[in-house]
Formats: C-alpha cells, sequence, structure tokens
C-alpha cells in the first residue's frame, strides 16, 4: 500500500491464485494465521504478487477492524487486484481468494462434524487432538515471529520490538482489552514515537 | 458492552427447545447473532465467542463449548468460522450452517473492504505508515502471546511435556527460521505426533 506494484495478471495467475487458497485451506489446521508464512513465500518471495508492506498491513488492518481475523486473506486479495487492475479487479480478487480460502475447509468441517461428534471417545481422535496440540503451538509461535521480526533494522525498529514485548507482558499480565493495545499501538506510530 | 453475563435464563418459549434449552428462534436470528459477535470481535473473535454463546445466549454448556471447539481446531480452517458451522448445523442442518457461517463473515467483509477503501488516499501519509507499524507491532505480539497462552495448555498432554516442547521447537523452526512451506512440517510432524499420542492413550 506504501508502494504498489503494476501486474500483467492473465487467466493463468488467477487460477494459480485460487489453487494457491484452496490448498492453503486444507492444511490450515490451527487456523488460517499458521498458513501466514506460507502465503508469504508465495506471494511475496515467489511471485512477487504483493510487497512486504501490503502484506503486513492487510494482516494489521485485518487484526484492527472488527470481525474474524481470516479476513486478512480478503484484503490480500484486495491488494493484489489493486496491483493487477482497478477497483473491480480489487473486488473480484477478494471475493476470489477468500472464497479459496474458506470453502475446501468449511464442506470439510460441516462433513466431519457430525463424524467427530458421534467417535470424540475413539482412541484415534483423541490421539489426533493430542498429537496436534503441539505442532498447532509451535505454529502459532512462528507466525508471531515472522511478522515480529519483519521489520528487521535494529537500530530503526527497535522501539516497534520493544511494543511487542510490552503487548506480550501486558496479555499474559492483565485483562487489559486487546483494542486499548491496538489504540496504543497506533497512537506510538501516529506522533512518530516508533 | 453488559458486563453481567449472569443474569437469570428468561423463560420465553420461543427461545427454547424441547428440553427448555435456550436456542436460536429462527435463520434471521441466527445471522444476527454471529453477526453481532463477529462485529464486537477487534483482533480476532476468539475471546467474544465463549462470552456470547455460553454466558449470554446460553446456546451452549461449558462442556459443549469445549468439545466443539476441539473439533473446530482439529479440522482446517478459521477456529471461530468452524464454530459457526458447527453451532449453525446442529440447530438448522445445513441451512443454519450456511447462515452462521454467512453471518460471522459477510458484514465484516463490506467493513474491511470499506476500510481498505477509505485507507488507500492516505497509505503514502507517514503517519499513517507509522500509525500502522505500531499496530503491527502489537498484532505480532496478541499472536505470540496467544502461542504462549496454547504452551499452557500442553501440560496435560499425553505425550509429556518434553516430547511438546521438541515437537512444536522442531515446528517453530522449520517455519520461523528455516521457512519451510507450512505442509512439509505440519504433516510430518503431524503424524509422529499421533502416534507418539495413540500409543501413550489407553484403548
Amino acid at each position: 500500500m506504501n508502494e504498489m506494484l503494476h501486474l500483467h495478471f492473465q487467466a493463468a495467475d488467477w487460477l494459480h491464485l485460487l489453487l494457491h487458497y484452496l490448498s492453503l485451506s486444507l492444511i490450515s489446521l490451527g487456523g488460517a494465521i499458521a498458513t501466514v508464512p506460507d502465503m508469504h513465500r508465495y506471494l511475496v518471495d515467489e511471485q512477487h504478487w504483493l510487497t512486504d508492506t501490503q502484506f503486513s498491513s492487510s494482516i494489521a488492518i485485518a487484526q484492527a477492524a472488527p470481525g474474524p481475523n481470516i479476513l486478512f486473506v480478503a484484503l490480500m486479495g484486495w491488494n493484489i487486484g489493486l496491483n493487477a487492475g482497478d477497483r473491480t479487479t480489487a473486488l473480484l480478487a477478494a471475493l476470489l481468494t477468500i472464497c479459496g480460502m474458506l470453502l475446501p475447509s468449511t464442506i470439510a468441517t460441516y462433513a466431519a462434524t457430525s463424524w467427530a461428534q458421534r467417535n470424540r471417545h475413539l482412541r484415534s481422535v483423541r490421539a489426533f487432538k493430542q498429537g496436534m496440540a503441539p505442532v498447532v503451538v509451535g505454529l502459532v509461535l512462528a507466525t508471531g515471529w515472522i511478522l515480529a521480526s519483519t521489520p528487521d533494522q535494529p537500530a530503526r525498529d527497535w522501539p516497534l520490538w520493544v511494543i511487542t514485548a510490552l503487548t506480550i507482558l501486558l496479555v499474559l499480565r492483565t485483562r487489559l482489552h486487546i483494542l486499548w493495545m491496538l489504540g496504543a499501538g497506533a497512537l506510538f506510530g501516529w506522533f512518530g514515537l516508533v | 458492552m453488559n458486563a453481567a453475563p449472569a443474569d437469570p435464563p428468561v423463560p420465553d418459549p420461543k427461545r427454547q427447545d424441547d428440553t427448555g434449552r435456550p436456542r436460536p428462534r429462527s435463520l434471521p436470528d441466527l445471522f444476527m447473532s454471529f453477526t453481532l459477535l463477529a462485529l464486537q470481535g477487534f483482533g480476532g473473535v476468539m475471546a467474544v465467542v465463549q462470552r456470547e454463546l455460553v454466558e449470554r445466549k446460553r446456546w451452549l454448556t461449558r462442556e459443549e463449548f469445549i468439545e466443539d471447539w476441539a473439533v473446530a481446531q482439529i479440522m482446517p480452517g478459521p477456529n471461530v468460522v468452524n464454530l459457526s458451522i458447527i453451532v449453525g448445523g446442529r440447530y438448522f442442518g445445513l441451512r443454519g450452517a450456511i447462515t452462521a457461517f454467512a453471518g460471522i463473515l459477510a458484514v465484516p467483509l463490506i467493513l474491511i473492504l470499506l476500510i481498505a477503501v477509505l485507507y488507500a488516499p492516505y497509505a503514502h501519509e507517514p503517519r499513517v505508515v507509522h500509525m500502522l507499524r505500531g499496530m503491527g507491532a502489537v498484532a505480532s505480539g496478541l499472536i505470540l502471546a496467544t502461542g504462549i497462552r496454547l504452551f499452557g495448555a500442553l501440560q496435560k498432554n499425553v505425550i509429556g511435556l518434553p516430547l511438546c516442547l521438541v515437537l512444536g521447537g522442531l515446528c517453530f523452526i522449520a517455519v520461523a527460521v528455516l521457512r519451510l512451506p507450512l505442509a512439509y512440517p505440519l504433516f510430518a510432524l503431524g503424524i509422529v505426533a499421533l502416534l507418539l499420542a495413540y500409543r501413550k492413550l489407553k484403548p
């Protein structure tokens, strides 16, 4: 959003974008936020469809706005669409990415729910729940780490790391609503302190 | 926001099922309930869901919520979206699942695209750029704190804390340090973890 890209998207590119999200959808165990590292690798590093700033501000806006955080996927689609055309393209790209991200997982969840409800005492179901837990925790921590280390120049970016560390302390030690923390982060930035 | 989650259940026959339990009255009620729930969730809906569905609306008991949440966690896709499908589907079948799904996403999606449009003209403003950098730093702190909180739940894991540390640590290194595609560590470590847990659990 800071700087824009000018892309020339072919039908095959839209198809690849859709296929990327369709495949991420089915491996997004532990929530879509766990697939952020893979989105970054594909959209920013490999395809160069999004800038680093567009990528991280999509997540920041979705975190700040009301609603499920998964909507960051629609914002990434929106930005890719803007890079490749106008607001109409952006709207279609937003719908393409969010549908790609949610349809397979939604269908799978609906189909599996009744089965899992009936069989939640099965040894294999319990083993799956217990076994996946540490892997999912590792993924969530990796996601936070990647986002926190995107600003990577210690001389300039150390205040951001202080804010990240303070946020962790506040979440773990107090019952302060996260809206206050996001507001404080916004104010620090607005007045040029970070 | 109402800070009194403990008001007595209102005996309104329309809001209860055969067993006297509160439930959504209709599809529009289901849609509106999930829309309002989603709109309260700044920085994610996870924290709001339990309070709304269990403590205020009483559609679920605490125990039912934990079971549904476990399934929502296990299945691919965002937890809160999965939970809306599970809850909606229970009351009204496929129509309910679609309605709750639309409720939690439709209005927030329109809202976030409006925010993106309004934000675009100011995107080059240095203050706005710095504001987002500040919010981004907070957002990464929120996710790291969620990870640390979830880490506490591993103490009761059947695999045992040391092996959990190894599995979680390997996953972290593979994704955050080596930046491998997600599928490799997820499936490789997942299969090892499942077998470890299966051996420890009593048949």
